[in-house]
């Protein structure tokens, strides 16, 4: 079961759907990791435990202080989404896309993996690749819970368009068995990837999508989002609940909340009366975070 | 092939999508977990046993040319990347021959499907700005950072550099405004980290309405995490300033063409200005494009919603106009600091010597 509200790391890398401004404000603010654990404790204060973030270099910071203060992040939990696209889009300009793979590989001595990995570019074996990436991408959260693992957005949907539907059971076979941890997916395209997934014989994947009450980045329509969701083959979380702040926060939630087949709630914020506004919201409308 | 392209035209419903690439990495894993969708190597191959109605181009800009009027005369439609041609001569000898076979033709300027720019375009259409007279056009963003290996997009010859690859965005939001400037003036294309291009574009553009628009475009800028374009206008009765995300609108009195705009400031976002299209990849922008072109070629239209050759063909002798008036500029060599007077530097346990 996941928590009914997870937290999300939009807002600490300069990535804001409404404001170029409001962006670049956020980017400076959230330059200092101490100011993003500043927002994190808070939101652990208020009693979330999950953050789902990106493989962004400066995660890895993050994950070393919850690492080093055990008992201060008692419970705390990463949902890991990888991988973060624009590493990957500057390796593959910089190196070209078989030089970009490689240089993701892990270097530090695990040989096997490095013969792995080789056979695999050489091979042109996909499953290897896709392996080595994922392992690569969750060094940063080792000894820490992650009992999610995310396909990201840019990814997932490159994919789907391609029809490359294989490397989602790839995933969603090498994070059962590696981690032990439940695959998700997060997509612009909720129908069209339901019905691939399922195509793939993956039963209720976890998927995160935009779902809001104006529709905001619902491709496909509002109203195959609620045929998905309502057939409970999918258990859906929520982002962009508020579309950028154009929907009021209380219309916002009482409507996600009013949704069959929504398990859980992703959004971000940047102060502690936002944090506990939106929980309390939640807890409001969906019971207990 | 651009690899996103093929995404969003294979997800789209109408169509049947094969491929072509020279690159044979990606080919071969492709050719292997895709067994539904043929792959080329070749081109003409392609064109000739595909049975294709229309093609998507998206390879280095010089292979345009050859490529589009192949398609063309094979009675193909043709949607290809931007810039269009690296010499606009060629570019309006392309247009004439896909309007004179009736062929839909389309190239990726996707900047104008974005819903701020979009509503910035209906802003000027509708003259509540008055006359407008001054005009920024920026863009920037995070993609030569340091001296590294070359490819085709650092290689001017081949279509690359900062004018071609970012400049022409906003360029071609200012022809789709203003229509070809009539004079280009002080322009410069300087190289910052790249050994065979630009990678910043500056340049002063009279436009025949009376518009004067400063042209600033930097790819070596990593404060962005990616490109952000953003067009100022500024005319007698107001002022409009868009980017991807939002349109900001100032009006000195009311217009009846832009009915619930006030005077004073009005703000839209993307939120409210977008579309959303069937597929979402990257950008709505980008599937709404594509969607445009399948669509005209399904429904038997001859030419494109948005976007033609002819209008491309403006925007390259726009870019065109920028490069023979750049090339006028000697740039100045890089600044040397003195050595000799340079200070020692002195710290508590040893004196350095200079």
């Amino acid at each position: 079961m996941m928590d009914k509200l997870l937290f999300g790391d939009n807002q600490f890398f300069g990535i804001n759907h409404m404001s170029e401004e409001k962006a670049r404000a956020q980017a400076m603010r959230f330059q200092d990791t101490s100011a993003i654990m500043e927002v994190l404790d808070a939101a652990y204060d208020e009693g979330i435990r999950t953050f789902m973030c990106t493989t962004h270099d400066r995660i890895a910071e993050i994950c070393d202080v919850v690492r080093a203060n055990p008992g201060r992040y008692d419970g705390f939990q990463f949902y890991p989404c990888m991988p973060y696209a624009h590493k990957y889009a500057n390796a593959v300009t910089d190196h070209g896309m078989v030089g970009a793979i490689a240089h993701f590989m892990p270097e530090d001595g695990l040989f096997k993996t490095m013969l792995r990995s080789g056979a695999a570019l050489v091979t042109k074996d996909a499953e290897g690749i896709v392996k080595v990436l994922i392992d690569a991408e969750m060094k940063m959260f080792a000894g820490l819970r992650t009992p999610v693992i995310f396909m990201q957005n840019v990814f997932v949907d490159l994919l789907l368009g391609m029809g490359f539907t294989k490397a989602f059971r790839m995933f969603h076979d090498h994070v059962r068995e590696k981690y032990r941890a439940e695959p998700g997916f997060i997509t612009m395209n909720l129908p069209l990837l339901a019905d691939a997934l399922a195509a793939e014989g993956i039963e209720s994947p976890i998927i995160c999508s935009n779902i809001n009450k104006i529709g905001f980045r619902m491709c496909g329509g509002a109203d195959k989002y609620r045929e998905v969701l309502e057939s409970g083959k999918v258990r859906a979380i929520a982002m962009s609940v508020y579309a950028s702040g154009a929907i009021p926060p209380r219309e916002a939630i009482e409507w996600v909340a009013g949704l069959q087949g929504v398990e859980s709630i992703v959004f971000g914020a940047s102060s502690r009366g936002n944090i506990r506004s939106t929980r309390d919201l939640v807890a409001e409308y969906m019971g207990a975070v | 092939m651009g690899l996103s392209h093929f995404s969003m035209v294979n997800a789209h419903p109408d169509t049947q999508t094969l491929a072509c690439d020279s690159a044979g990495f990606l080919v071969d894993v492709l050719g292997k977990y895709l067994p539904h969708t043929k792959i080329y190597t070749k081109y003409e191959e392609l064109l000739d046993t595909g049975n294709l109605d229309a093609v998507v181009i998206a390879t280095p800009s010089r292979l345009h040319v050859p490529m589009v009027r192949a398609a063309l005369e094979r009675g193909i439609h043709v949607f290809c990347e931007k810039p269009f041609c690296l010499d606009w001569r060629d570019a309006e000898e392309l247009a004439d021959l896909a309007e004179a076979k009736r062929l839909v033709n389309q190239v990726g300027y996707h900047y104008r499907y974005v819903g701020a720019f979009r509503r910035m375009k209906e802003i000027v259409d509708s003259g509540a700005l008055g006359e407008i007279r001054h005009v920024v056009a920026e863009a920037y963003g995070p993609v030569v950072l340091r001296a590294r290996k070359q490819n085709w997009r650092t290689r001017k010859t081949e279509g690359g550099g900062c004018l071609y690859d970012y400049a022409a965005h906003p360029l071609n939001l200012l022809n789709w405004f203003f229509g070809q400037p009539e004079h280009v003036s002080g322009s410069a294309m300087v190289p910052i980290f790249s050994t065979e291009t630009d990678d910043m574009v500056m340049s002063t553009l009279r436009f025949a309405g009376g518009a004067m628009a400063q042209l600033s475009v930097n790819w070596s800028d990593d404060s962005f995490r990616k490109m952000s374009t953003k067009i100022e206008l500024i005319g007698t009765k107001g002022r409009v300033n868009a980017d991807r995300q939002e349109c900001q609108l100032y009006l000195r009195e009311e217009h009846p063409a832009l009915p619930g705009m006030h005077k004073g400031w009005n703000v839209q976002y993307t939120t409210e200005l977008t579309r959303d299209p069937w597929f979402y990849l990257r950008g709505e922008e980008y599937s709404a494009q594509i969607a445009d072109f399948v669509e005209a070629v399904r429904d038997g239209k001859s030419r494109a919603a948005e976007n033609d050759f002819r209008s491309a063909a403006i925007t390259d002798r726009t870019l065109d106009m920028i490069l023979e008036d750049a090339s006028g500029v000697r740039i100045a060599d890089p600044v040397r600091e003195p050595v000799a007077d340079k200070p020692a530097k002195r710290n508590w346990l040893f004196r350095t010597r200079t």
